[in-house]
């Protein structure tokens, strides 16, 4: 039977390569398809919101309040909002984030608790954002008596991102080869010296990409940020977190009162006015481009830790 | 010329160690005190101080036993070659000098392995693995320079003990360089990045990077596993001349690089140690058969 196999003539066996090899342009036509499809598509959302919102992208839009008089009316205070509770929400869910992921890889014994801890972590990603709202409402708002300020979205928003960092620091932190580890202990390394000089600065890249995801996913929030009461009309802007003054910068920010960019979205598409719908397609083409900001820095950066660490 | 050095050496160090270590008496002759024995046909006044003595060390990976019952001693300033076939135990007994295993949870060592002459029983619970690795350093068998400049990953073993002077680090790393043959090649680059180099100056720098922290004794890996034969020579030299500085102790699959570079040899085979004898010895006279078969290229 052997001997038959060997003794197929050569033009048999090229009709049988070529005839397999279709299959293989079948695949990427189709993967390119699925591909183009899919940018398409939001190519065309941008596009569209861009068209219909353009009568108001002007500057005077981002330096406006909102108004009753949808011509007047602009977005300063929701982004202005919006990048102050992002900022609460990086400054609290980074540290927590990457603490608890370099914990659960680098220091915590495998065992039932730690399998339990880990599958719950990648749980709490699947959760709805109303569910976080709920939480929050319950725990930030009236335990913590934060009230419906910045500082209680930005930690509720935090608590939201807060799997997916993980989840992506412990994916980088994993990555650093096992031969780093060992030749930083041979050296005579503690464990926290091997996590602080090797393996965190090694990661840096993926766990920055991680943050960043996270928080593209956090600015688009609605539902819990409505939960918790963020309001539709404001207008005037919080205390600026720097001063003129020693020492310089102020937390009383923290406590005030919040719109932000899909609340502000929100609040005009649902008015009769049609002019207000300009604004909201204006607004959610901004929203569009501060996200796909910064999932291109997201991008840039990976590239360059990935240009300069390559094991 | 090399022999004619090897032999003052031994001359001028005193016969003492041998005969005066302290050794457990229990139960008769055990596996360690035939392996002493041999040791011992080394003439007296050839023989050179002890500084390390593995004491029926045992080994377990969670229930697996990976060392059975190991007794060697290791001679200062020399090297001492582990050969044997794959998952005969080498790296492992290898991995028990620095305590490598504790990083590995549900591992065991039983057995002693002191280091003289301050005598510390290494594989202790008492002792912190991290005061052993302090003093006991290691080549891996892949070239692992940290993704750091060529300067800080010599520099790096100072830093972690305290040492913050410029200069001094500086006066450090240059020797350490120049002790793995490495400095002409890249004094001029100090500052790229340690993965630039090739895989055989690579593993120089890890040499260079374990011998800035002034081990006492240098463990080896297979080092030159993932070489080409040129750098393979080059890292054979090297480990020949470090004989000079540091005790050292090196795995290595193949015969001929261990009849190379080595002055002592053990063969082990299935996590038991078969014979331990001067190397001339072992290669050119084996006492057991299975040595024998070994070396011969019969298994492995």
């Amino acid at each position: 039977m052997n001997a038959a196999v060997i003794s197929v003539p050569a033009d048999s066996i090229r009709a049988g390569v070529s005839r397999r090899k279709i299959l293989d342009r079948v695949f990427v036509m189709i993967g390119l398809c699925f591909l183009f499809g899919a940018l398409l598509i939001l190519v065309i959302l941008f596009l569209d919101l861009v068209r219909d919102g353009s009568a108001k992208l002007t500057w005077d839009f981002l330096t406006s309040f909102p108004s009753r008089n949808a011509g007047r009316a602009g977005i300063l205070s929701a982004w202005v909002g919006t990048s102050l509770i992002m900022l609460v929400t990086a400054a609290v869910a980074m540290p927590v984030g990457v603490a608890a992921a370099v914990y659960l890889e680098e220091y915590a014994p495998k065992n039932w608790m730690t399998a339990v801890i880990e599958i719950n972590v990648t749980n709490l990603a699947g959760v709805p954002s109303i569910i976080y709202g709920l939480l929050a409402l319950g725990l930030f708002v009236y335990q913590f008596n934060l009230g419906q300020s910045i500082a209680a979205a930005g930690l509720t928003l935090a608590l939201l991102i807060l799997p997916i960092v993980i989840v992506a620091t412990r994916e980088a932190v994993r990555a650093v080869p096992r031969e780093i580890r060992e030749a930083a202990y041979a050296l005579g390394a503690t464990r926290w010296e091997v996590t602080a000089h090797h393996v965190l600065p090694y990661s840096v890249g993926g766990i920055l990409t991680g943050m960043i995801i996270g928080l593209s996913r956090a600015i688009g929030e609605t539902a819990p940020l409505i939960t918790i009461g963020a309001l539709s009309f404001i207008a005037f802007l919080p205390e600026s977190p720097f001063s003129s003054e020693f020492p310089f910068f102020s937390f009383a920010w923290l406590s005030e009162a919040f719109t932000a960019m899909p609340i502000q979205m929100f609040n005009w598409v649902s008015r009769p006015d049609p002019a207000f719908q300009v604004n909201a397609a204006a607004a959610g083409a901004i929203l569009l481009g501060m996200t796909l900001l910064m999932n291109g820095i997201a991008i840039y950066v990976r590239y360059r830790y990935r240009k300069k660490i390559n094991w | 010329m090399q022999v004619t050095r090897e032999k003052q050496d031994r001359a001028e160090s005193s016969p003492q160690t041998v005969a005066e270590a302290p050794f457990p008496t229990e139960k008769g002759r055990s596996a360690g005190q035939i392996a002493i024995e041999m040791t011992r046909k080394v003439a007296p006044d050839e023989a050179r101080a002890v500084k390390a003595r593995a004491e029926n060390l045992s080994f377990f990976y969670a229930s697996v036993q990976a060392l059975k019952s190991v007794s060697i001693e290791i001679r200062d300033k020399q090297v001492t070659a582990l050969i044997g076939p794959s998952g005969c135990g080498k790296s492992t007994f290898l991995r028990c000098f620095n305590r490598m295993h504790d990083l590995t949870p549900e591992t065991r060592y039983a057995g002693r392995v002191m280091l003289y002459p301050d005598e510390i029983d290494l594989v202790s619970r008492k002792v912190d693995p991290i005061e052993v690795r302090m003093r006991i350093g290691m080549v891996f068998q892949k070239p692992n320079p940290f993704p750091k400049s060529i300067f800080e990953n010599v520099a790096y073993g100072l830093r972690v003990r305290g040492m913050r002077a410029k200069v001094l680090v500086e006066e450090e790393v240059e020797k350490a360089l120049r002790g793995a043959a490495l400095w002409d090649e890249v004094k001029d680059r100090l500052n790229s990045s340690g993965l630039s180099l090739s895989g055989g100056q690579q593993q120089r720098l890890c040499i260079a990077r374990a011998l800035a922290t002034n081990p006492e004794i240098l463990l080896f890996d297979e080092p030159t596993s993932a070489l080409d034969p040129i750098a393979t020579a080059r890292i054979e030299e090297l480990i020949s001349e470090l004989r000079d500085k540091v005790t050292v102790i090196i795995v290595t699959h193949n015969m001929q690089q261990a009849a190379r570079v080595s002055d002592y040899t053990a063969f082990m085979y299935l996590g038991e140690l078969i014979e331990f004898d001067e190397t001339s010895q072992l290669f050119t006279n084996p006492s057991k058969k299975a040595t024998e078969d070994y070396i011969t290229g019969r298994y492995g």
